[in-house]
């Protein structure tokens, strides 16, 4: 069974659906009701064991790189900062298919918003690549 | 049937054990990375074994197949050595005071050529008993991960001696970190914590021991009642206080005035002491509106005066106190004491969190909104930041005007 990863973002991705106010600024029963489906989601791929890892990620960004010898390592907050990818969290699943991982992701977009409404957020899907050889020879 | 007894064995008789059987061995002269393996041998086979054939001294069976372990090791490193049998047939250590060997065991753990994370993890393999397995869990790493932490902790203190006490601050540091990190996790750290600074309190007259036992117990007391049922933080003014503790209160109310008791003149009052008193003061009122804030603000002007230059070298402190401050001489005064802190940790998340709820206590929910988003932003924490995302929404509904600047950022859940 192929592992993908649903990332979400802080920010990148193609042009929002529905641009939204940060989630401070909602009502806040679109609060709860945003954080309760998130829980719901979690609970769900654990009921249909193709959970395998949830995480969040803070903000925070800092690139580092090797500053050479006898030099210490060389930090950035990156080239524009305020508009590069940044990702958010991810739920890592282990599913049947693709369209499996494409149909869980489309799920999770289905978030709850402002005003109840859904979030249309662009979920990033990416295929894990697994460690061990497969059992045939390859061609 | 077995089952059930092998649990009990495991849970009661093998842990508390351990620190009993381990003591013995490191006092003998075995060096405590060596001994600490045997033992871990020792209470495998006590797992297998004693089911059907309970030990008449689980105590002396576990040390005597220990050193059994330790003579075999020892064979295997120097083949055919006639000497090391007799280690084999030495009676049995000296029965000693239990709390007398927990807290040599936690010197050891504690000793100060270890990093923080490994002298937490060996106090709780070599005192607290726990499997390298639950030790991982709890701090959500591998389990090959946290061996190879313990293993490398335990080379480190090979070849050293144990014949000089050590630092008592190290241990109640240590076992405070054990507390603080244990109450989100699978394996209950919390109460291994309180469990362990218990037997510290018997080994030891320190009245900052004490003070840290009372501490964690005042603190575990509003556990309950810390989390909603939906696993939201409630904070300390909107906890229901009927789900509170109140056999932990009153035990920690106990612990915490006997540690003041015995603290005599010339001593200065430690901080756990000090910290004990506020959280009993928080916990002895009926509801948040009761609170005695003039005390509380006058244990934390004993809080701040234990260090030269407060506001670095224990900003946490000065934090509080802004707390009290606000509920004592009004907000716009605590507001004032938290901007000391700006230079120092005005990056935190606590640090804006704060200044929100003093923001609000001010009656300004627009700022007490700002305030709490910006620190949402820094949480390291998901529960702490859904927290503050929730406590800026609804500072911001109170506040009115819907400020929809329409930003390009979706919901990070």
């Amino acid at each position: 069974m192929p592992k993908y990863l649903l990332l979400k973002h802080y920010r990148g991705g193609p042009e929002p659906h529905r641009p939204v106010p940060p989630m401070d600024q909602w009502a806040p029963e679109d609060v709860e009701a945003h954080m309760a489906f998130l829980r719901h989601v979690s609970e769900l791929l654990e009921k249909n064991g193709e959970y395998v890892d949830a995480q969040a990620l803070t903000p925070a960004r800092t690139w580092v790189r090797y500053g050479g010898p006898d030099a210490a390592p060389v930090t950035t907050d990156g080239p524009l900062p305020e508009t590069s990818d940044l990702v958010a969290g991810w739920y890592m699943i282990d599913v049947e298919s693709h369209e499996r991982a494409v149909e869980l992701a489309a799920y999770v977009s289905s978030e709850p918003g402002p005003g109840g409404e859904p979030l249309y957020e662009w979920i990033d899907v990416r295929e894990v690549m697994s460690d061990a050889p497969t059992g045939t020879d390859p061609a | 049937m077995i089952d059930a007894r092998v649990q009990r064995l495991d849970e009661g008789t093998l842990r508390a054990l351990v620190p009993r059987v381990l003591a013995g061995l490191v006092r003998r002269g075995e060096d405590f990375d060596v001994a600490e393996d045997a033992l871990q041998e020792a209470l495998l086979e006590a797992l297998r074994v004693w089911p059907e054939h309970p030990p008449r001294d689980p105590r002396a069976w576990l040390t005597t197949v220990a050193t059994r372990r330790l003579v075999d090791a020892r064979r295997s490193e120097v083949a055919r050595h006639r000497r090391e049998e007799t280690t084999y047939t030495e009676p049995r250590p000296a029965a000693t005071e239990d709390g007398d060997d927990t807290l040599f065991l936690l010197f050891c753990c504690c000793h100060p050529d270890l990093a923080p994370a490994s002298q937490v993890a060996l106090t709780l393999r070599a005192v607290g008993g726990l499997t390298t397995r639950e030790i991982a869990d709890a701090f959500y790493v591998p389990e090959a991960t946290m061996a190879q932490r313990i293993s490398r902790a335990k080379l480190t203190l090979r070849g050293r001696r144990f014949d000089q006490p050590g630092d008592l601050a190290v241990v109640l540091r240590v076992l405070y970190l054990v507390y603080t990190v244990g109450h989100t996790g699978r394996v209950d750290l919390a109460g291994e914590a309180i469990r362990l600074a218990r037997q510290l309190t018997l080994a030891t007259q320190e009245p900052e021991a004490r003070g840290l036992l009372a501490l964690m117990l005042l603190n575990h007391a509003r556990l309950p009642a810390r989390l909603d049922p939906a696993g939201r933080i409630v904070t300390l003014d909107r906890q229901d206080r009927g789900l509170w503790d109140t056999r932990e209160i009153a035990e920690g109310v106990r612990v915490l005035q006997s540690a003041l008791a015995i603290q005599t003149e010339e001593r200065r009052l430690g901080r756990y002491q000090v910290e004990a008193a506020i959280a009993a003061l928080h916990d002895d009122v009926a509801s948040a509106e009761e609170t005695d804030w003039p005390q509380i603000l006058a244990w934390y002007d004993d809080l701040v005066a234990l260090t030269e230059d407060p506001v670095r070298q224990d900003p946490a402190a000065v934090l509080g106190r802004a707390v009290a401050v606000g509920h004592v001489l009004g907000a716009a005064a605590g507001l004032r004491e938290t901007d000391r802190l700006r230079e120092v940790i005005g990056e935190r998340h606590r640090w804006h969190a704060v200044r929100g709820y003093l923001h609000e206590l001010d009656g300004d929910p627009s700022a007490a909104a700002m305030a709490y988003a910006e620190a949402a932003r820094r949480a390291t924490n998901v529960a702490e930041r859904d927290h503050l995302v929730r406590q800026a929404a609804r500072a911001r509904t109170g506040w009115g005007v819907q400020d929809w600047c329409c930003q390009r950022m979706p919901c990070s859940g």
